[in-house]
Formats: C-alpha cells, sequence, structure tokens
C-alpha cells in the first residue's frame, strides 16, 4: 500500500486525466440522483402543499409521519425496496432489482419525505399570510395551491437541493437494491465503500472529493438562492 | 388618476346588483362573550359608510362577517335580500390592515386577480397598467410589491380590489400605520373609487378620516352599534352617550 501524500496524487490525477471509469461513475451517480429528485418534487411539492393547505382528521398524525420519515435509515429503504423488486416480491415481474431504476425508485423514496416536509412548512407560512387574502378573492383550491407553489419557489427549490444532497450522499439503499455493479449500478458511494475495503485508496479518494465538491456547490447554491431571493424580497 | 376609457367594461355587467347589505340580528360569540351583538344594519349603495369606534369595539370582526370570512353565531347577512352566493362573493373586494401582496412584481399583483375575468394577456397586462396608473404607482409595475413603502402597498392593495371591478369595497383601517402625507394620498384613491360609482365600507377609529370621508357613519361601541346615522348629523349632534363622549377626545372603552 502506498503512503498517503501519493495516494492524494493518484487521486488528484485521476480526476485531472479524465480517466473514464471514474467519470461513469461520478455519471451514473448524477443520473439517479437528480431523477430521484425530479420524482421526488413531482410527489413530495404537491403533498406538502396539500397537507399545508386542507383541513382534514389525521392530518397532524400524517404530518408528524412524514417529518419522521425525513430520517428513514437508507439501508432499510433498500431493503424494503428490494423486497418489492426481488424475483419472488410482488413487483419482481419488473426485472427492476440491480438496475438504475430499482436505485432511482429507492432514492425517490428517500427524497419524497424530505421535500414534503419542507415543503409543508415553506407553503404553510405562506398560506398563513395569503389565506384571508385568498378567502376575500374567492380562489378555488387548485389556484391556491398554484399560486402558493409558485410564490414559494425559491424556498421550494432549496427543499429540493436538500432532498438532492441526501440522495447523492447515501451508501446503504443504493448498494442493495443496485448491487454495485461495475459498468452498470456503480455509483460514487458504493464505489469509495468498494475501493477502500479493497484498498484502493486513489480511486476512493478522488470520488470523496467529487462528492465533498458537491456537498459545497449544493450548500452554495442554497445560499446563493435564499440571497437572491431576500434581496428580490421574495422570500 | 383614473382613466375610466381604459377600466371601463367593455359592456354592462349582466349580473345584476347586490346592494343593499342587511346585516340582521348579527351575534358573533367567542369564549361566551358577545363580541358583536344583535347588529341590525342597512348598508346603501354608491355612499361612503364609515365604521367609527374606539379600539376593541368589534369594528374589524363586523367587517369580516359583512365580508363573509368569518360566519356569525346567530343572525344573516343578506345582499339585496338573498344570503351570499357566488354572485355577491365576486362583486365584492376587501382591503386589510396590512396590505396582503403577492410576492411578485406589483404589475402581477393586478394580474393575478385579472384571471377571473377572460382577458387576452396583452388586454391584461393594459388593463393592470391602467390600475397602477390609478395608484400612481406605474413607474413602480416591475418592482417587488414588498419591496414598496407602506403607503404604496395600500394603494397597491386598493388598486388590486378594484382590479376585481367590485359593487363594494370594504377597507379595514387602510391608513392606520401610515404617516399624512400617505395617509391623503389613500383616502384621495379611495374618493376617485367612490366617484366611480363603488360602494366604500371603511373601519377606521379616526374621527379626522371619518369626517373627511364619511356619509353615513356606523358607531359602534362595545359590539352594539350605537347608532348610524348621516354624517352631518352624526358629528353635529350624535345621540348616543359614547358618540359624544369619543367624539368629545375622551377616552371610550
Amino acid at each position: 500500500m502506498s503512503d498517503d501524500s501519493s495516494v492524494l496524487s493518484l487521486a488528484l490525477r485521476l480526476l485531472a486525466t479524465g480517466d473514464d471509469n471514474l467519470y461513469a461513475i461520478i455519471g451514473l451517480s448524477m443520473r439517479v440522483s437528480l431523477a430521484a429528485v425530479g420524482l421526488g418534487c413531482l410527489l413530495g411539492i404537491p403533498l406538502g402543499a396539500a397537507l399545508a393547505v386542507l383541513r382534514f382528521p389525521g392530518r397532524t398524525v400524517v404530518t408528524a409521519l412524514l417529518n419522521s420519515f425525513m430520517g428513514l435509515p437508507p439501508v432499510v429503504v433498500g431493503l424494503l425496496i428490494y423486497l418489492l423488486l426481488s424475483r419472488s416480491g410482488p413487483l419482481g415481474f419488473l426485472g427492476l432489482l440491480y438496475t438504475p431504476s430499482a436505485m432511482i425508485i429507492a432514492q425517490t423514496l428517500l427524497v419524497t419525505p424530505i421535500v414534503a416536509a419542507l415543503s409543508r412548512q415553506t407553503i404553510a407560512d405562506l398560506n398563513d399570510e395569503y389565506a384571508e387574502l385568498f378567502r376575500s378573492l374567492d380562489l378555488g383550491l387548485a389556484a391556491r395551491l398554484g399560486a402558493l407553489i409558485r410564490d414559494g419557489r425559491y424556498s421550494l427549490m432549496t427543499a429540493a437541493l436538500a432532498g438532492f444532497g441526501r440522495a447523492i450522499a447515501e451508501v446503504g439503499a443504493v448498494m442493495i437494491v443496485g448491487g454495485n455493479i461495475a459498468g452498470a449500478t456503480r455509483v460514487m458511494t458504493t464505489a469509495i465503500a468498494l475501493e477502500t475495503s479493497k484498498g484502493e485508496l486513489a480511486l476512493a479518494i478522488a470520488l470523496g472529493l467529487i462528492l465533498i465538491a458537491l456537498a459545497m456547490a449544493v450548500n452554495l447554491m442554497v445560499l446563493g438562492l435564499n440571497n437572491f431571493a431576500q434581496r428580490r424580497a421574495y422570500a | 388618476m383614473l382613466n375610466p376609457q381604459k377600466l371601463s367594461d367593455p359592456e354592462p355587467d349582466p349580473r345584476g346588483a347586490i346592494l343593499p347589505l342587511t346585516a340582521h340580528e348579527i351575534t358573533l360569540r367567542l369564549a361566551n362573550e358577545d363580541l358583536l351583538h344583535e347588529i341590525d344594519l342597512v348598508i346603501e349603495a354608491r355612499s361612503r359608510t364609515i365604521i367609527l369606534g374606539p379600539n376593541g369595539a368589534g369594528k374589524s370582526l363586523l367587517l369580516r362577517v359583512l365580508h363573509g370570512l368569518k360566519a356569525p353565531t346567530s343572525g344573516e347577512v343578506l345582499w339585496a335580500g338573498a344570503p351570499l352566493d357566488s354572485v355577491a362573493r365576486a362583486r365584492q373586494a376587501m382591503v386589510f390592515q396590512r396590505p396582503v401582496l403577492l410576492r411578485r412584481s406589483a404589475l402581477a399583483n393586478i394580474t393575478f386577480v385579472l384571471h377571473r375575468a377572460k382577458l387576452s394577456r396583452q388586454d391584461r397586462e393594459a388593463r393592470a397598467r391602467a390600475y397602477l396608473e390609478m395608484a400612481e404607482l406605474e413607474h413602480r409595475a416591475q418592482t417587488p410589491a414588498r419591496l414598496l413603502s407602506g403607503g404604496e402597498q395600500q394603494r397597491l392593495a386598493i388598486v388590486r380590489a378594484l382590479a376585481l371591478n367590485p359593487e363594494i369595497l370594504f377597507l379595514d383601517e387602510p391608513t392606520a400605520s401610515l404617516d399624512p402625507a400617505a395617509t391623503l394620498a389613500i383616502e384621495q384613491l379611495i374618493d376617485t373609487v367612490h366617484n366611480g360609482g363603488t360602494k366604500i365600507v371603511l373601519v377606521t377609529h379616526d374621527i379626522g378620516q371619518a369626517r373627511r370621508l364619511a356619509d353615513d357613519v356606523i358607531f359602534l361601541h362595545r359590539g352594539r352599534v350605537a347608532e348610524h346615522s348621516q354624517a352631518d348629523v352624526f358629528f353635529a349632534q350624535p345621540t348616543s352617550a359614547a358618540a359624544r363622549a369619543f367624539l368629545a377626545g375622551q377616552i371610550v372603552t
């Protein structure tokens, strides 16, 4: 095994020279997590908005459940999707296990509660402000939700970025339902786990650096969005 | 200022009049206390009706009940003799004490309420700009509404309510937190709205404002109508002890 400094320089060389294997892994990670965030927003934002605006029995319980689902352990979600998609499972006939689609499904399940819970908070606050005006204008539910989602868009983007941060960094779910198959379902986090256990630290460190850079980029985007929204007095 | 050419409807409103507005024995009870007590009122079209009274008299509550935002515990609100329906709903608008503005540009705040009118995008924007002009905010069209000054925000809220083409406009202390210049601008705008034929019902505790604007005055005291009379009669010879004390500048609770 090489010493630390040469491992680090090897990692940097991998990044700089555009190692195909490395970039394929990064590409799949981005594809899977972005798709999961997209789906998570399609499901989570309307769900959060409905919870924020509608009054129905059991709303508090659903909200509490949703909030606790923000912290779902990825391995448990992975296991659940595995059971659903495995040959003998109820959705086994789809043949999705160990494909990127399975990974997207699992990460969607992780991301949706985060997006929904953060959206619910955002839209509930906005609705407190707008509710009397909306009643005075006699707006229907669809128009109300549309206006709330539109005017809350910067905060909702922040919620989506939080979901992305969760998806790109998790390892348990994609490992179980994706199987970490080289060239097919290997993503950054599963590659890091494997390469580290093999003692191939250069690739692991290169991927780790990318992940950290991504996390920082996401946080910078959140800050930038908040600043922009505040300057425009939309937030 | 108002340009009737730009704002008049292409054809007269076929929906008919919703006034007079009648309050029949309205009582609003919260936590075992009558905040409004057996209020009987007839509010006629066109004039400027001022609801005057000390803080806590129930003025804002009465306005909310009349506008249909709050259901009374007992009694009913009638529009041209009939209970509130979608036509009466659409023909009234309200301006709140703290203007509720959407997190959009001043212009977009108005186009938002014009969505109900079936207009092309260009017509909608032209109408919205005419309303901005009326509020003397045309130079602020693209400014986020929440970056406007307090007075500008309230003027925007008033013309946005007007964009609904209401027969009656409720205003809940629209100048409560404004300085005299901004207050004057609001009162001039209210005059313009009144001259355009819209019924004004305005809540205030400001006697000077009531004197400047009122055609008739409803004096509210402890959740009851102490008196309802023409403005000149009310200010010259108030009949209730509470109104006399209030007009004399005494503390009325």
